[in-house]
């Protein structure tokens, strides 16, 4: 290949990328019926809530309580708002910042002890669990397991409390934050920190003999990756009007994000995005085709392709489509 | 009695014999000596079958290993003591010969088998019941050995016996192998202990980076200046 | 302080809670120390042994024993079929894998449950006396679980000490490789296992169904804090997970003695945290 076919190469997959943001852009505008914005909605902030949990997933540290993250995002917002009447604008920061220090607290003793593998998914599993039993324990403001509603604001579209009646604002606050989250991965690929977490992921103690400072450099991509899926959890209660421990935390949340991840594929900027896009889709096919009549069966499809996929690719969908097309590439030019 | 033609193995992309072909005739003993990374232990497990050969032919009896499973090659007659002893650690030393008794066929043979053992190494029966791993390193090899004779092997590879002992120890080890060679065991051991193990092997081969660098008797290979200077430090 | 017999009660039921627990935490240590993969979905088998029960016993009238045993036996299948389907196709992946592909098993036997046994809650119907002594209410059904809960693991405890197979499945745990020279097929011990370790699901499921309802996510009220107690102990270390399964029910009854049930798990879950800083390895496990 020559490097004018590099340039080609590259100059394409930029005008794509234009392309489909422009499609994004203007699809509003299109006429698509408010379930189809919905699903759009959801899949956006889910793939942000996704890409999240990949930025460290893929590093080897696999989080089984991404859902204590995303509680204290949503019911921190939506506490602060009902409560003292916080606007959202500062309700989601203060719910990042508690993630955030929630992370540190949790992985400064787990990187310096060197809790890895199955220690530290089941550590975080049970970090997930105490966040779920803490918002069910403190039923006299969050409502306990019937969960919370956040007080509606005037006639129910406002800025200041980031309420709208429309779906169309959410869904472009939900491109804005899924395009950040997806430049906040590229960032952190092309930055050091990628290969420095490489090098402890493949070998711990040879990469802390290089100079690396192991447990700084996963402090901050758990930090980052808390933060950023407490404000997707924020997001996700202001869209939804609607708080509950199962659908923002606990343990049944938390094995959600991380299959979504290995159904699309961990290791490429895409791939969370496609594992929202493919598991939303899914579920909400099944849902309706057999949902109504059969309680269950969507469910049951859904646990059972998982499993499939875990045994017969690993690398998910997007990643195992990039290895057909790199050896296809091989193929052809052994031609 | 135990032939090998031929045989590459390796780990992975690394590749550690190449080529090998020996040959251990019954009653013998013969050993393998060498440098560190020379394959010696990677020839030990492939003729048990903890790895698998990339090519060549290794054969017990005139009866193929390549197409056996692993866990029956010890059917064969090949009882394995591994390098470090690899005892279960937190397993009584009777519990520990209990598991060389596993096979189906061994089963059957486990109480005379055990008297057998205890009757070579009384010091394991007085230590039946002590945690194979609190014991001292000559003791654990003392149980690896009795761990293999469990199996009713004819041919016992041993894996570098006198690693990690202290000199006392490995005489005695050595006075150990003596005994079971003289019991009519067949023997074939790796080590590293060049001088010593000569003095009681008939013959030996000589493994250098993955190949079969000479063979002969232990007189021939004690006699040789090469070997002499290189290996044993006379 | 006056003696508080409230909490003398809350200790005992601890006990008792601890009793089930360690045995759910024996099969699952069993299953990690041998094969080395941790079944995130085994709290969902003990779920479908109590509905195996309740339908048995509840719909279809066997005897509550008979339906025990056949519960105990069909989980045992079940655990097979795990390791055969699931896990063994994978045994050579990352371990992670290993332990997302019995998540994606969670989910499916969740709403397997559900597809078959709808969403109700469902009861036994048994009505099983409670115990007085001295002002303390005691649980004869959490009296009867732990009796029995006590007696598989010394049964377990027999098996494994007296039994060729059973010796062959502790020596797997402390060193899989060199099993096969000793002539042991480790597929076979894996498959022995797993069945084992369903077998003891069934048996667990047994002595929580006289005491709970079964729903499709009752696995989950009681699945976290059984890795936790694994963990706690020493993943893989069974007498490890003997003695934090009782040390986390303590926390569970006292805790929700003097606050609410949730607060109880909560404060186990933060004391396993912080066991984690101090001991990674567990109460009896060595660090590899």
């Amino acid at each position: 290949m020559s490097l004018g076919a590099v340039n080609t190469g590259l100059t394409g997959a930029r005008a794509l990328q234009a392309a489909g943001i422009g499609v994004l852009l203007i699809l509003p505008f299109l006429g698509g019926s408010d379930y189809f914005m919905h699903i759009l909605i959801q899949v956006l902030i889910w793939a942000f809530i996704y890409t999240s949990w990949a930025l460290m997933g893929r590093l080897g540290l696999v989080s089984l309580g991404h859902g204590a993250f995303m509680g204290i995002g949503a019911y921190t917002v939506v506490l602060l708002w009902n409560f003292l009447g916080i606007t959202p604008w500062l309700g989601i920061p203060i719910g990042v910042v508690l993630a955030v220090l929630l992370a540190l607290v949790i992985g400064f003793p787990c990187f310096r002890f060197r809790i890895v593998g199955h220690y530290f998914a089941l550590v975080t599993l049970a970090l997930g669990e105490v966040v779920r039993l803490t918002i069910i324990a403190l039923r006299d403001h969050t409502g306990g397991s019937l969960g919370l509603t956040p007080n509606r604001f005037g006639d129910g579209t406002s800025w200041y409390a980031l309420q709208f009646a429309d779906k169309e604002y959410f869904y472009y606050i939900a491109l804005a934050v899924w395009l950040a989250g997806l430049g906040i991965w590229v960032l952190v690929d092309r930055s050091m920190m990628r290969y420095a977490l490489i090098a402890v992921g493949e070998d711990e103690g040879a990469a802390a003999s290089l100079g690396i400072r192991v447990t700084v450099q996963k402090l901050r991509i758990t930090a980052l990756s808390a933060a950023l899926t407490a404000l997707g959890g924020g997001l996700y209660a202001q869209y939804l009007t609607y708080v509950n421990p199962s659908i923002v935390s606990g343990v049944t949340v938390s094995l959600h994000i991380v299959f979504a991840v290995i159904v699309g594929g961990m290791f490429t900027a895409f791939g969370p995005t496609v594992g929202a896009l493919f598991t939303i889709t899914l579920s909400e096919i099944l849902r309706i085709s057999f949902g109504a009549q059969i309680i269950g069966l969507d469910l049951s499809i859904y646990g059972l392709l998982l499993i499939l996929f875990i045994i017969f690719l690993p690398k998910g969908i997007l990643g195992s489509l990039q290895d057909l097309a790199a050896k296809r590439a091989r193929e052809a030019k052994a031609d | 009695m135990l032939e090998l033609k031929s045989v590459s193995a390796g780990y992975g992309s690394f590749q550690a014999l190449f080529g090998v072909s020996i040959e251990v005739r019954r009653g013998e003993a013969v050993a393998v000596i060498g440098p560190n990374g020379a394959g010696k232990t990677t020839l030990m497990r492939v003729i048990s079958g903890l790895l698998e050969t990339t090519s060549g032919e290794i054969a017990m009896e005139g009866r193929s290993l390549l197409d056996i499973a692993p866990h029956e090659i010890v059917a064969t007659g090949i009882g394995h003591v591994p390098e470090n002893r690899r005892l279960f650690p937190r397993m009584t030393v009777e519990e520990n010969l209990k598991m060389g008794a596993f096979a189906p066929a061994a089963r059957g043979k486990y109480k005379e088998r055990l008297a057998f053992v205890y009757d070579l190494f009384p010091a394991m029966m007085e230590r039946r019941n002590q945690m194979a791993g609190t014991m001292s390193g000559g003791e654990q090899q003392m149980c690896a050995i009795g761990r293999a004779l469990m199996t009713g092997p004819s041919l016992l590879l041993m894996d570098e016996p006198s690693a990690g002992l202290a000199p006392v120890i490995v005489q005695q080890v050595f006075d150990l192998v003596r005994r079971i060679r003289d019991d009519g065991y067949t023997v074939l051991i790796v080590e590293q202990n060049v001088r010593q193990v000569l003095k009681l092997v008939d013959r030996a081969y000589l493994l250098e980076a993955g190949t079969v660098k000479s063979g002969g008797t232990a007189e021939e290979l004690l006699g040789s200046e090469s070997l002499r200077k290189a290996y044993v430090g006379i | 302080m006056a003696f508080d017999i409230y909490l003398l009660e809350a200790i005992i039921n601890g006990l008792l809670l601890g009793g089930v627990l360690a045995l759910l935490a024996l099969g699952l240590n069993l299953i990690f120390g041998v094969i080395d993969v941790i079944w995130i979905s085994y709290a969902e088998l003990v779920m479908l042994g109590m509905y195996a029960v309740y339908w048995l016993h509840a719909y279809y009238g066997v005897p509550l024993v008979l339906a025990g045993f056949i519960a105990i036996l069909g989980v045992a299948a079940l655990g097979f079929l795990v390791h055969y389907l699931v896990i063994s196709p994978i045994l050579s992946s990352p371990p992670i894998n290993q332990l997302l592909a019995t998540g994606g098993l969670l989910f499916f036997l969740q709403a397997f449950a559900m597809l078959l046994f709808g969403n109700e809650f469902r009861n036994i119907g048994l009505r099983l006396p409670i115990i007085v002594i001295a002002d303390m209410y005691i649980s004869f059904a959490r009296l009867l679980a732990f009796g029995a809960a006590l007696l598989g693991m010394v049964a377990l405890y027999l098996f494994l000490s007296r039994t060729f197979i059973g010796t062959a499945i502790r020596a797997v745990s402390q060193d899989r490789e060199i099993m096969a020279i000793m002539g042991v097929d480790t597929k076979k011990v894996y498959l022995i296992t797993s069945a084992i370790g369903g077998g003891l699901a069934g048996l667990a499921a047994c002595l929580l169904v006289l005491q709970y309802d079964v729903h499709p996510d009752v696995g989950l009220s009681f699945g976290p804090i059984t890795f936790m107690i694994c963990v706690l102990g020493g993943l893989g270390r069974l007498l490890g997970g003997f003695i934090a399964a009782f040390v986390m029910s303590q926390f569970i009854t006292i805790g929700g003695l003097y606050l609410d049930l949730e607060w109880g798990y909560v404060l186990a879950f933060v004391f396993f945290i912080g066991m984690m800083f101090w001991r990674p390895q567990g109460i009896l496990g060595t660090r590899s």
